[in-house]
């Protein structure tokens, strides 16, 4: 579940575990009710079988990385054991959380949630609280481990990348609202909103359409023109992927070819064989094989083109279109402010 | 032109006036002591501290006071838990009636219990018929005790409840362990530097209880006389007695205080290295 903070993710799981009741709704797991509004049903979380990560973890800071593990009402030593392997803590289960490191405090948090079996894991914010180094580090090990728990996992995080890494699918969640689920790739190759598709990492380019028959006149802010084959009116989005645009080698002759756009380099980087380079409002990715990328040089022009099959159009916020947005409405939300 | 005073030695002389006024205080705050210690016949006092009046009334104190403070534990640390943990209306009043005792004049304390057990009183005509009178037995000594000493203990141990991080019990939960298993497990051992700092403040009050207990209770040596009742009572048969006491008492206090400071610096030092599980002020609870 990903959304920016304040948004409700982390309500949403207090509600999953049970420490947060919310106003209306259900939560079902396995066809068994954990709550319900309307027939009046709620297990306190001692009788749901959830496993909570807490973002900054709430280790006991009383009591040391084994006997954390071994707090669960199901765990026992064996299992406690089998964790402090796995997790690579075992040098550690007579340690006070106080002098862990990040990634260690976050690895004791998961195998306490593991500890007493349970059926859902809920991870909040799971790499929030550590350094980049640690991040990246923790990011592999996570997804190896919940590759082999297989246990239902919703996590939340507020970085759409670390639902690339580790999730397969995602619901993107906006002021207590879901705007869209599914898989990581569709969200961020079909969003149908600008904001899950600036979320997902695609530029946004605002423009006026001027609808027509099969295709729309799309006109950018600076006044240049692309054309989609679809059916658009009003204020929209042009959504495309950096690495979808291409760089031209040459201006166009005569609309030739279709959607080039002129920009200013505002912007370059080559990381080894990788370019990033943001052309007038677009943010632009390309390989340093690509003959054209070599043209580019900051503060000089550029020309760019959209390819028309690797746009998306959606509504902007605001405008008549969005009406017609898709939302739906969380079924575990409550009335109540999020966060 | 009259040249302004050097900001130097503006300086100086405002120091200097506070160490004057520091002086005097601290002087005065100290005399009584010595002359205490002074006026006492120190060489006396191990002998003076086995006279069988002095062993009534330690037995009389150290009685009363293991009961009050049962009393104020037993019931003071599910109260402050509640307290520190629920958000209800009518909160804010309920700890305000907590801490109301600690402002009361101990004689105001002393006549609303008469007014509350003594026969008569509100209390009382049931409590008569029952059988029990409580007035001017050691059992009142109990009731004032707990009743000045206990806002001391439980004031100390809302705050330390509260200190507890409220993620800590969620965990619990979620860890299939259920509210009572919680707080037995977690809240209260992570409280506890806080509930014994709380302790030895409502002890130190409960020792020192005079007012509440002398119109309550009476001095009646041997049932109701404790050590305070004791100072007031031999101070015109037996001043070296009075004194004896006295010393005793100083001793004991400053101990209390001791106590009181290292246990708090030792929970500052506790709070400290776990400070690092503090949630971030922006999150929910």
């Amino acid at each position: 579940m990903v959304g920016p903070s304040g948004a409700g993710k982390t309500t949403v799981l207090r509600a999953v575990a049970g420490l947060a009741r919310p106003a209306r709704g259900h939560i079902r797991f396995d066809d068994r009710p954990w709550f319900d509004a309307a027939a009046g049903v709620w297990l306190a979380p001692e009788e749901r079988s959830v496993g909570l990560v807490f973002q900054d973890y709430a280790l006991f800071p009383h009591l040391s990385v084994r006997k954390n593990l071994a707090y669960g009402a199901r765990s026992d030593p064996a299992r406690v054991d089998e964790l402090l392997e796995r997790l690579r803590i075992a040098h550690l289960d007579r340690t006070k959380p106080g002098t862990l490191s990040g990634g260690e405090r976050q690895r004791v948090a998961l195998a306490r949630a593991l500890a007493r079996r349970p059926q859902v894991l809920l991870l909040d914010e799971p790499l929030s609280a550590l350094d980049a180094h640690t991040r990246a580090e923790i990011k592999v090990q996570l997804r190896e481990l919940l590759g082999e728990l297989a246990l239902p996992t919703i996590f939340i995080s507020h970085d759409f990348r670390d639902a690339i890494a580790l999730a397969d699918r995602a619901a993107v969640i906006v002021a207590g609202k879901i705007r869209q689920v599914d898989s990581v790739e569709s969200l961020a190759r079909s969003p149908t909103d600008a904001f899950v598709a600036a979320l997902t990492g695609n530029n946004v380019l605002r423009a006026t359409a001027s609808p027509g028959e099969p295709r729309s006149t799309l006109t950018l802010e600076d006044g240049q023109q692309i054309e989609v084959p679809a059916r658009a009116a009003g204020s929209v989005g042009i959504v495309i992927a950096p690495g979808d645009v291409e760089v031209l080698a040459a201006a166009p002759t005569d609309g030739d070819p279709a959607n080039a756009l002129r920009g200013k380099v505002a912007s370059l980087t080559r990381l080894g064989r990788r370019i990033e380079a943001r052309v007038g409002p677009v943010e632009v990715e390309c390989r340093a094989e690509d003959a054209a990328s070599l043209l580019l040089e900051t503060g000089g022009d550029a020309w760019i083109r959209l390819p028309e099959e690797a746009i998306t159009v959606v509504p902007l916020d605001g405008s008549a279109a969005t009406a017609a947005e898709p939302q739906r409405t969380l079924p575990a939300s409550s009335t109540q402010r999020f966060e | 032109m009259r040249m302004p005073t050097t900001p130097g030695a503006g300086r100086a002389g405002f120091t200097a006036l506070l160490a004057l006024a520091a002086g005097i205080l601290l002087t005065f705050l100290a005399l009584p002591l010595v002359a205490l210690f002074t006026q006492a016949p120190l060489g006396e006092i191990p002998h003076l501290l086995s006279e069988p009046v002095l062993q009534e009334i330690l037995v009389v104190t150290l009685k009363t006071n293991a009961f009050a403070n049962l009393l104020i534990i037993g019931l003071g640390t599910p109260t402050a838990y509640l307290l520190a943990t629920r958000r209800f209306p009518g909160r804010a009043l309920l700890v305000t009636l907590v801490e109301l005792p600690l402002v009361l004049p101990p004689a105001v304390a002393g006549i609303g219990l008469l007014a509350a057990f003594s026969a008569g009183g509100l209390l009382g005509t049931p409590l008569q018929e029952a059988g029990i009178s409580i007035p001017f037995t050691q059992w009142a000594v109990v009731l004032a005790i707990t009743f000045v000493a206990s806002p001391f203990y439980v004031r100390q141990a809302i705050a330390a409840f509260e200190a507890v991080d409220p993620r800590l019990a969620d965990a619990s939960r979620t860890l299939g362990v259920g509210p009572a298993l919680t707080f037995w497990r977690v809240s209260l051992p992570l409280a506890a530097g806080g509930l014994v700092a709380g302790w030895v403040l409502a002890f130190a009050r409960g020792i020192g209880e005079f007012g509440a207990t002398i119109m309550f209770a009476g001095n009646v040596r041997g049932v109701t006389q404790t050590l305070t009742l004791g100072i007031y009572e031999q101070l015109d048969s037996n001043f070296d007695l009075s004194l004896a006491i006295g010393v005793l008492l100083v001793i004991l206090s400053a101990a209390v205080l001791l106590a009181y400071k290292m246990i708090s610096s030792w929970r500052t030092s506790i709070s400290t290295s776990t400070s690092l599980f503090r949630p971030s002020q922006s999150l929910q609870r």
